[in-house]
Parts: structure tokens; sequence; C-alpha cells
């Protein structure tokens, strides 16, 4: 039961991993007893499971996911949403609308209109439906303040950090509110645009060195330094 | 025959200086277009080759969606600069062709039933054209996939063999396609050992046959390598920074 890799080592699509008894885990699939990587990115084994933490991939719905999506489209009795997938999501109005909804009275657009931004959960998704998504929770709806970055959603774990540590310090040291869509697309709401701006370079960062070893101390570092000048900058005024 | 003898001299040197078993200089690199979900530029001696992947996204117009699987759909166009007569830039019967063929070696990489009613697109551009591009643009193609992220099997690389003056060679170029006596691609996955295209035009003998299959895919091999490296060198330099 050979394994043919380092940890954290660099794969092609293609390369053979391990033989024997092993399972597929993530961007990994196997073929007569062999198990290959399906994307590139760095392998890891999880006793039997052997994962590949792609370094290029999309995002593919899921239900229960959060995602921050762009409305395409006001429809006849909701909306398309785009939200970075390979497919296209659909809110009904049914749910934005806490009450029946009626085509005469109700102006869809005056609601959410094309291009506005929304913070939603998906709903239902299957391999015959497109995703539907819900905005009935506390927390979603559209977005009306903050900027919004994208990065990879592979990278959407390592932004969040083991037990959400990596997020929640960015939170704290900036105090601003940071959404997680799980397709990419993170929204950042501080209370001045330097703050925002703190924040977005730190998740920058993260994205760029996110297979890297040590990065929360480095990333604690450039958020302490930013602070430090800003500081400074005030005490100039 | 005169004219035939040129093509390889009597110390088994041809026309570029290459001998029988050996390729032309192979340059690729990966990322180099920023609109592109994933491109990749090949530079396979004196063909210059951009490939670009979208996907997998909704597939416009939506007749052409499939319910159960994913469609991959390849355009392979020349440049009108690209050869030294001007090529009108409307796609000809080789091109339609070619589109194909690229589009089918390719196919057996991907799984197409993981994500139904999408569609990838790849776009071929051959800038600067030197005897076979569908190999090069096959690989280039196989490149700009891995980097949108689409899962792959293995992926994919083509290279040709040929009869040049009664001698089976590796990796023909211009005048050695246009006056040889047979051409051979060939696209392999080489960690599956599964060939995905293979056609020749010409006639060989069984044996000959053989050897120019093994030829081209000892060809491919080498490539496979490069490839592997210039989709590993675009995450590398990350990675390097920090060290």
């Amino acid at each position: 039961m050979p394994i043919f890799f380092e940890k954290k080592q660099l794969v092609t699509p293609g390369e053979l991993l391990a033989e024997g008894d092993y399972l597929p885990g993530e961007n990994t699939y196997a073929e007569a007893g062999k198990i290959y990587a399906l994307r590139i990115g760095l392998v890891d084994s999880d006793n039997k499971k052997i994962n590949v933490v792609a370094l290029r991939a999309f995002y593919m719905p899921k239900t229960g996911d959060i995602v921050i999506g762009t409305v395409v489209e006001v429809g006849f009795n909701g909306w398309t949403v785009d939200i970075k997938a390979p497919y296209t999501a659909i809110l009904r109005a049914s749910d934005v609308l806490s009450r029946p909804f009626k085509p005469q009275n109700d102006e869809l657009s005056a609601v959410l209109n094309t291009g506005d931004l929304i913070v939603a959960k998906i709903a239902s998704y299957d391999r015959a439906h497109d995703p539907q998504l819900t905005v009935g929770e506390p927390g979603l709806g559209k977005i009306t303040r903050g900027q919004i970055l994208h990065v990879t959603p592979t990278k959407i774990p390592r932004v969040i950090g083991r037990k959400g540590s990596m997020i929640s310090m960015i939170k704290q040291e900036t105090n601003c509110q940071i959404i997680l869509g799980l397709n990419g697309v993170i929204l950042v709401t501080g209370k001045t645009l330097e703050e925002e701006e703190i924040a977005i370079e730190a998740i920058k960062k993260i994205e760029a060195e996110s297979h890297t070893s040590g990065l929360t101390d480095r990333i604690t570092q450039l958020l302490k330094e930013k602070k430090q000048v800003k500081v400074e900058e005030n005490k100039v005024e | 025959m005169n004219e035939k003898e040129k093509l390889i001299d009597k110390k088994g040197v041809r026309l570029d200086g290459r001998k029988a078993d050996e390729l032309r200089p192979v340059k690729l690199q990966v990322g180099v277009l920023s609109n592109a979900d994933g491109s990749a530029y090949i530079e396979h001696g004196k063909n210059k080759i951009l490939a670009a992947a979208f996907g997998p996204r909704e597939m416009h117009p939506k007749h052409l969606a499939q319910p159960d699987r994913m469609v991959l759909r390849c355009r392979y166009h020349m440049a009108p600069f690209s050869v030294q007569e001007r090529k009108s830039p409307a796609p000809s019967r080789r091109e339609v062709e070619l589109s194909k063929v690229i589009k089918e070696s390719l196919e057996p990489a991907l799984f197409l039933e993981l994500y139904p009613r999408t569609g990838v697109d790849v776009f071929v551009e051959v800038l600067q054209a030197d005897g076979g591009t569908r190999c090069a643009s096959i690989t280039a193609a196989a490149l700009a996939i891995a980097d949108a992220g689409v899962p792959m099997k293995d992926l994919v690389v083509a290279c040709a063999a040929g009869k040049v003056d009664d001698t089976v060679v590796v990796d023909l170029f211009d005048a050695e396609d246009k006056l040889g006596t047979a051409d051979v691609p060939v696209a392999y996955m080489p960690n599956l050992n599964a060939v995905t295209l293979l056609q020749m035009d010409g006639i060989l003998t069984p044996d000959e046959f053989e050897r120019a299959v093994n030829m081209a895919m000892d060809g491919c091999k080498k490539i496979y390598a490069l490839q592997k490296e210039a989709l590993k060198t675009k995450y590398m330099v990350v990675k390097e920074v920090e060290e």
C-alpha cells in the first residue's frame, strides 16, 4: 500500500497519489485500486483518506450554503441570481415578500433590481434543477453597504481558519463585519473606509499565501502594523 | 525521388538539424490570459498557439445543453497571419474538422456526467503555424482546462510521428509534413496509459505504423513532463515569495 507523495506536495491532474487500501477524498478519484489527483493542488492524507486542496476550482452549489450573488434578471415571479457557479440561481418573490405575492400589486424591481447584491442561503439544489435561494433568515437579504471582494472558492476555509480563528481575529482587529459567501464572494462592512481596506488587504494576503505555514502569525502582524500606521496618521492630523 | 532525398541527409540529420527521435523545443506557459477562466500558451518549434478555457458555465444557446452531461465545445482557429499566404479568417473545412478532433481527444479526460446542463468552451488560436498544430493545440487546450479548475482524469498530451524519406521520425514540421509519406498524430493520457486520438494520413506498413505510434507516445511523455512543470510553475511563484 504505497503512497506516492509527501505532505503538502504540489500535484497536477492525473498524478498517481496512492495504491491499495486508501479512500479517495476531495479532488481525487479512484480507478482500479489507484488514487489519482483531479485538480492542481496540495495533497494531504487523513488516515486512509487522501485529499487534494485545490489551488484552482469553481463553486458547486450545496443545500444550506450561504452565498453572495448578483441579481441579473427580474422575472415575472422572482429573480435570477448569478452566484459564480456553473448554474444561475433562482430567488422566488414569495420568499422575499413575507406575504402572498400578487403580480398585479407588487413591482418586483422595486424590491430587488438587476445589479443588486444579496446574501442568500441555498434552499435546494440537485443535478436536475437550478439552485433555489432563500433570504428568509436573519442576516440574509439585500446588501446596502460595504465592499465586495472575490477569492477562489476553495480558499474560503483558509479565510475562516481553524474553528473560525482567522476570521474572528480580522473582525476583532478591524471592527469590520465580514460575511463569507461560500461561492468565493466576501462582503466587508466597516465603520470607516480605512478599516475596510485593512480587512481586505488581510484577506487578499490569506488568499495569495493560503498554502503556507505560519500564516496566522503573519496576518496578525500585518493587522497590527496597519493599525499602528493609522494611529500615527491620526496623531499628525 | 531527388526532391525527397533532401529531407534527411546521409548522417540521418533532418532539414532543421534534428535526429529522427528528437523533438522540437517546446515552451509552455499557463495563465497568460486574465479574462479567461484558464489559459495556456505553447511554443512548439515555430508553432505559437494560445488556448483559453471558460466554464463550466451555462450553455448558450440553451438548446445545446444536455440534461445529463456537460458539453465540451472547442474552436480551433488559425489567425490570418499564421501562415505565409494570408489565411481567410472564416472557419475552413479543415478548421471545423480539427475543432472536432481536439474536442474528442479532450473529452475522455473530463467527468462530463458530473456537471449536467453546463458547457465548457475552449478556444484555440494559432498565431503561427509550422506543422503539427493539432498536437500542440491539444497540449495547450488540456493545460487551459486544468488551469480553469475543471476536474480532469489526466492531462492530455499530443505528439505526431511520421515517415520521411523511408525513415520513421517523430514530431514532423511543416516541410516534412507536406513532402513526407505519412503523418500519425497521437493524443495520449500518460498516467492512465490511454490513447485519446489516433489518426494517420499517408501510407505505412504495419511494422512502421507500430514504430511511429511508439515514437509519438515517447514524444508525448517528454512533453507531458513539461506540461506538468508549466502548470506547477504558475502556482509555485506564490509559494516561493513567502519562503
